[in-house]
Formats: C-alpha cells, sequence, structure tokens
C-alpha cells in the first residue's frame, strides 16, 4: 500500500465517520440528505473537470434528468430504490454519451459552451415534455422499500442509504483515479499531445471519463428525488451547473474531499440564508432569502480572484509549503554542522 | 405548408431577423473580447439586461428619452465595464482562460441578482418611442416601424464595428494583438489600453442591443442569461474566427428560428442547439472556425 492509497483510505473513513455522526449533532436530516445528493454531484462533476481539466457547463442536464427517471419511475411504475436509482445512472450514461459525444469533438472554451448548449436544450425539452409535468415538476414521490424489504420510510434510513451510495462513489472514483485509465486521464489533462504520440486515444479515454462523471451525476439526481420527493425544472436549470461548479471551486477543484466540503458549505449557506429571513443590521434591513444569487455570485468572484485552489487545496498548499520549509531549515542545519 | 398566410410567414421571419440582430450584435461582443482578453464573457448577456434596464429607468428615473439613451446608456455601459476590467478582471490575465468564464459568471449573478432583488422576475414595459409607432407598408407586406428600425440600426452599427476591425488603424492594431499581444506591446502598443477599451465596447455593443430590445421584448433581469446562452449556441456554429462570420451566423440563425415557429413550433425553442449539434457533427471547428 504506498502513500497516496493510504490518504486517500484515511480521507474515505474520516468521511464515513463524519457522516454517521453527522445526524448525532441534531441537524435535520432532510438538510444532511441533500448534502449528500448535492455532494455526489459535485464529487461527480470534480471526477471530469478536476481530472480532464475541461470545463462542463451543462451537468444540471445530467442531475434533472437523473431525478426526473427516479421520480418517474418510482411514482409511475413503481419502481423500488434501487431500480429508480438504477433508472437515474442509465438515464446519465445516455444522456452522457451523447453530450460528450459532441462537445468532445472541442477544445477549452468551446467545449465549455457546447455543454452549457446543449444542456439548455434538455432544459427546454423537460419544460414541454408530459413525463416531468413542467413548471409543478413531480411531486411528492413515493419512498418505497429498499429491494422490496428495508423499509426507508424514516428520514434516518434513508440518510444511511444514501451515505452509502455516496461514499461507495468516493471510494469508486478513487480506485478510477489510482487505475491506470485514471492516471492517462491526469496524463492527458497536463500534457495531451504527449499522451496523443504515446499512442492514447485521447478522445476515447475523455468521453470515457464525461460519461462516468454523467452517471454518477444522474445518480445524484435520483438520490435528490428519492431523498426530498421531488424533481423539478429547476433542477435542470443552468444556475444548479453553475452551482456544482461553486462548490468544486470552493472545496478545491481537483482534490478528492473539496467538492463535498464545497457542497455542504453551499448547501448550508443556502438554508441559512433563506431560514434568516429579514434581518435588521442598524439602520438597513436586509431580506436575505432574496439575496441567495448575489452572494453566490461574489464568492464565486472572490473564489477565482483570492483563493484559486479552493479551501482543501489552499490548506494542502499551505502544509506543501510548511513541510518544505522546514526541510530546508533541516538541511541548512545540516550543512553549518558539516561545515 | 401552403395553408401558412404569407403574412404570418413573414412577420416571423422579419421577428427572426430582429433576433438575428441581437445575436449577431452580441455574438460580435464575444468574439471582441475573446479574441483579446482570452476570456468568454459569461457577464455579456447580464450587460445586455444593464442596457434595457438603463434605458428603463433613464426615462422612469432621469426622464431621458429613447434617443438619449440610445446614446448614453452604451457608454455609461461601455465605462462600467472598462471598470470592472480595469479593477478586477486584469488580475486573471495569464491563468487559465477557464477563471475568466468563471469570473465573469459570477459576476452575471451579482447583476442579475441586483436587479431581481430590487425589481422583481416580472417583465416591465418600456414604451415604443413616439417617431418609431405604427407599420410601414414594404409593398408586399406591412411591419411594424420599429421592427425595421432594430434590423437596419444593428447592420448599422455590425457594419461599423466591422469596418473598425477590419479597415483600420486600431482595428489592424486589435487584430494583431488577437495574434500575438506581446509582439505587439514590444513594438510601443499601449496593449492593456487596448484591452479594456476592448472590453468596453464589447459591453457597450451588449448594452445597445439591450436598448434596441427594451420596447419589444419587457425589461426583465434574466433577459440576458436566456439570450446568452443562444449566442453561446451561435458563437459555436460561427466560430470566433471572423467578424463577419459571427454577424451572417447571428442573423441566419434568427431566421432559422423564426421559421421554426411558423413551421414546427415546438422546436422554436431548441432550433439554434439543434442546428449546433448538426454543425459539430459535420464541421467540428464551426462554420467559420479556424480552431480544429
Amino acid at each position: 500500500m504506498n502513500r497516496t492509497m493510504k490518504t486517500s483510505t484515511a480521507l474515505l473513513i474520516a468521511l464515513a465517520v463524519v457522516g454517521v455522526l453527522a445526524p448525532m449533532t441534531g441537524l435535520y436530516p432532510q438538510f444532511l440528505m441533500k448534502c449528500v445528493a448535492l455532494a455526489l454531484f459535485a464529487v461527480a462533476f470534480n471526477f471530469f473537470t478536476g481530472n480532464v481539466g475541461l470545463l462542463s457547463i451543462g451537468h444540471a442536464a445530467f442531475f434533472g434528468m437523473g431525478a426526473y427517471a427516479a421520480g418517474y419511475a418510482t411514482k409511475e411504475w413503481g419502481f423500488t430504490p434501487e431500480l429508480a436509482l438504477a433508472a437515474s445512472l442509465v438515464v446519465g450514461i445516455a444522456l452522457g454519451l451523447v453530450m460528450g459525444g459532441m462537445a468532445i469533438r472541442r477544445q477549452g472554451i468551446y467545449f465549455a459552451m457546447i455543454t452549457l448548449a446543449l444542456a439548455q436544450m434538455v432544459y427546454f425539452v423537460c419544460v414541454q415534455a408530459p413525463f416531468t409535468g413542467a413548471e409543478d415538476g413531480l411531486q411528492r414521490i413515493p419512498r418505497h422499500s429498499l429491494f422490496g424489504v428495508i423499509d426507508l420510510s424514516s428520514d434516518l434510513m434513508m440518510y444511511a442509504f444514501v451515505l452509502a451510495i455516496m461514499i461507495a462513489s468516493v471510494w469508486g472514483f478513487q480506485r478510477i483515479m489510482e487505475s491506470p485509465f485514471g492516471q492517462v486521464l491526469l496524463a492527458i489533462r497536463d500534457n495531451e499531445p504527449r499522451a496523443i504520440s504515446l499512442g492514447y486515444d485521447v478522445q476515447k479515454y475523455k468521453l470515457s471519463a464525461f460519461t462516468i462523471s454523467a452517471a454518477v451525476a444522474g445518480l445524484a439526481g435520483g438520490v435528490k428525488a428519492l431523498t426530498l420527493g421531488f424533481a423539478g425544472l429547476p433542477d435542470a436549470h443552468w444556475t444548479q451547473s453553475g452551482n456544482v461548479i461553486l462548490m468544486c471551486l470552493l472545496g478545491g477543484l481537483g482534490t478528492p474531499l473539496g467538492p463535498v466540503i464545497g457542497a455542504i458549505l453551499v448547501v448550508a449557506l443556502e438554508s441559512r440564508l433563506s431560514g434568516l429571513g429579514v434581518v435588521q443590521i442598524g439602520p438597513v434591513t436586509l431580506d436575505l432569502s432574496s439575496k441567495v444569487p448575489i452572494i453566490i455570485g461574489l464568492i464565486f468572484m472572490t473564489c477565482v480572484l483570492l483563493f484559486r485552489r479552493g479551501i482543501v487545496g489552499e490548506i494542502s498548499a499551505a502544509f506543501a509549503s510548511a513541510k518544505a520549509r522546514r526541510k530546508s531549515v533541516a538541511d541548512d542545519e545540516k550543512k553549518s554542522v558539516a561545515s | 405548408m401552403f395553408d401558412i398566410p404569407l403574412q404570418v410567414l413573414l412577420g416571423q421571419i422579419t421577428i427572426g431577423l430582429v433576433n438575428g440582430c441581437f445575436y449577431a450584435i452580441l455574438s460580435l461582443g464575444l468574439a471582441l473580447i475573446f479574441g483579446l482578453l482570452n476570456v468568454i464573457n459569461f457577464a455579456h448577456g447580464a450587460l445586455y439586461m444593464l442596457g434595457a434596464f438603463g434605458v428603463y429607468l433613464a426615462m422612469q428615473k432621469l426622464g431621458v428619452n429613447y434617443w438619449w439613451s440610445l446614446l448614453l446608456v452604451p457608454v455609461v455601459v461601455g465605462a462600467f465595464g472598462a471598470l470592472v476590467e480595469r479593477l478586477l478582471l486584469r488580475r486573471l490575465i495569464g491563468l487559465d482562460h477557464l477563471y475568466g468564464l468563471l469570473f465573469t459568471f459570477g459576476l452575471a449573478l451579482v447583476l442579475e441578482g441586483i436587479f431581481r432583488d430590487i425589481y422583481g422576475s416580472a417583465g416591465l414595459p418600456y414604451p415604443t418611442p413616439p417617431a418609431l409607432r405604427g407599420l410601414v407598408d414594404l409593398g408586399f407586406m406591412r411591419m411594424p416601424i420599429y421592427r425595421v428600425w432594430i434590423v437596419g440600426a444593428s447592420l448599422v452599427v455590425c457594419f461599423a464595428t466591422w469596418f473598425l476591425i477590419e479597415r483600420t488603424r486600431l482595428g489592424s492594431y486589435l487584430r494583431a494583438g488577437t495574434e500575438n499581444a506581446k509582439m505587439v506591446q514590444a513594438l510601443g502598443i499601449n496593449v492593456p489600453l487596448m484591452v479594456t477599451f476592448v472590453y468596453a465596447l464589447g459591453a457597450a455593443l451588449a448594452a445597445f442591443a439591450g436598448v434596441l430590445a427594451a420596447p419589444i421584448y419587457q425589461v426583465q433581469p434574466l433577459m440576458g442569461s436566456n439570450i446568452l446562452i443562444v449566442t453561446f449556441a451561435v458563437v459555436v456554429i460561427g466560430g470566433l474566427g471572423s467578424t463577419a462570420g459571427a454577424i451572417a451566423t447571428g442573423l441566419a440563425l434568427g431566421v432559422i428560428e423564426g421559421l421554426s415557429k411558423v413551421f414546427y413550433p415546438e422546436v422554436s425553442s431548441t432550433i439554434v442547439f439543434i442546428v449546433m449539434a448538426l454543425v459539430l457533427l459535420v464541421r467540428p471547428a464551426g462554420l467559420f472556425g479556424r480552431e480544429a
């Protein structure tokens, strides 16, 4: 077991411990489940954008369609949760293959615009299609029993179920990145021409990574629909793509746990602000609940201007530089002893 | 297909042309800014929205009429753009272009959020200026004068911008800066000033489109992000490389969108994206693109 594998196992255990302890702190299970769903979404987004280096502004399409798939399958066909989530996953894969297949043809900035445009197209389809319930969305999605036997009607059971899914996904992504496939992805990100000249079919690798990411983003949408009992247009709107970018940027794009932390922060911020409502600061009366987009936008700008590596990224960079300093001091001492 | 009255068909084509003009002006600004700053300006839609709110507020609060607004609002929004570039965007030079996109994304959220907070999401009406009310008889059809005015004014502005870029000395500096900014700077041209100018020009163009749009569309905080995403598709189709190409693509897609409203209304909101997908399959680099 090498060092990076040890770190990633430790991170996984830490995540599990925090996840299990969280309900005991008195936080609402509803809030926690939303955190888990969006953290899963952010982890999926991060897998592609963080490791391949192409910015997707279209992930809301996967999240939204995943939510619709799980919601519709549960409500209309009576699917059990595991089957409903499988449906989300399948929808994510199909949509990811189609959107990725087109977007991968272009680089950089074009890739971002194409994913956004295609996702907007999906959004308009959702507005018109019969299965989405248009403006009302799919409401009161029931929670059937897991595998037909385990009752998930209590929020705590449901939370345990989705937490397990998220931790399994994080573990899965870690395994992928440790595998030869993941290493090739990093090679492509760092130097694409070299990867091509080494004989790798770069497009195929990118498309695979995009599809995996889309699948898990769809799964996250399904988790959201089943836990909160609602799937609607806001899930598929481009602002949701913006949200997931912010979560990763805030937590640390490309870091293993940054997206999770970012997601929790953003969800907490949103629910906190809308919970506060109207506040009085000195002579100014502020209705904070309507200022969420402004504050999200300001955090975006601050992140980009001041700490682009995100919370996790900045902390690990600080550790690394402290270590380097210690090492250089130690080297100096050695030198002075020698002389 | 023959049971559609000619009037309806022509009417939708002119509405399409009007939208096409907005796409053309916006994608022109996007292309200009991308060329020199290497930033996809996600705030472009918000600047367009600022233009529309600018003309609305100038009338409501200051009693400024449409014609003065048409001149002043782009100048004010352009100055705002110059400020944003000088104070904030400039710090991102040399970084991955994704950061520019993300920064302007945040800026767009803030601007739209502020206006939504104050004015709500409902549209605010702006009256058509008296001189441009009524219909004009084109012989084969009667068309609202204001639509003719939008198409005419937009084409003039597009042509002027094209002329500025392709036929003047300043334009040659701009094009050279797009190719190799360091080299241009070494030849003694003030590139940072030029960058500020270009961002301001792009912002002013977007605001100009917003002013034109105010009387036909309602003034609404989210009007910019909706049109911006379509404009992105237009840019993907046309490619960012060519000024004339951006104008032609914008107009053509507007007309296609208008036609789809006549023949198959269900796809009218997605037709531009469908065209984009088709173009990507056939010509991945876009119609006028240079990038592979």
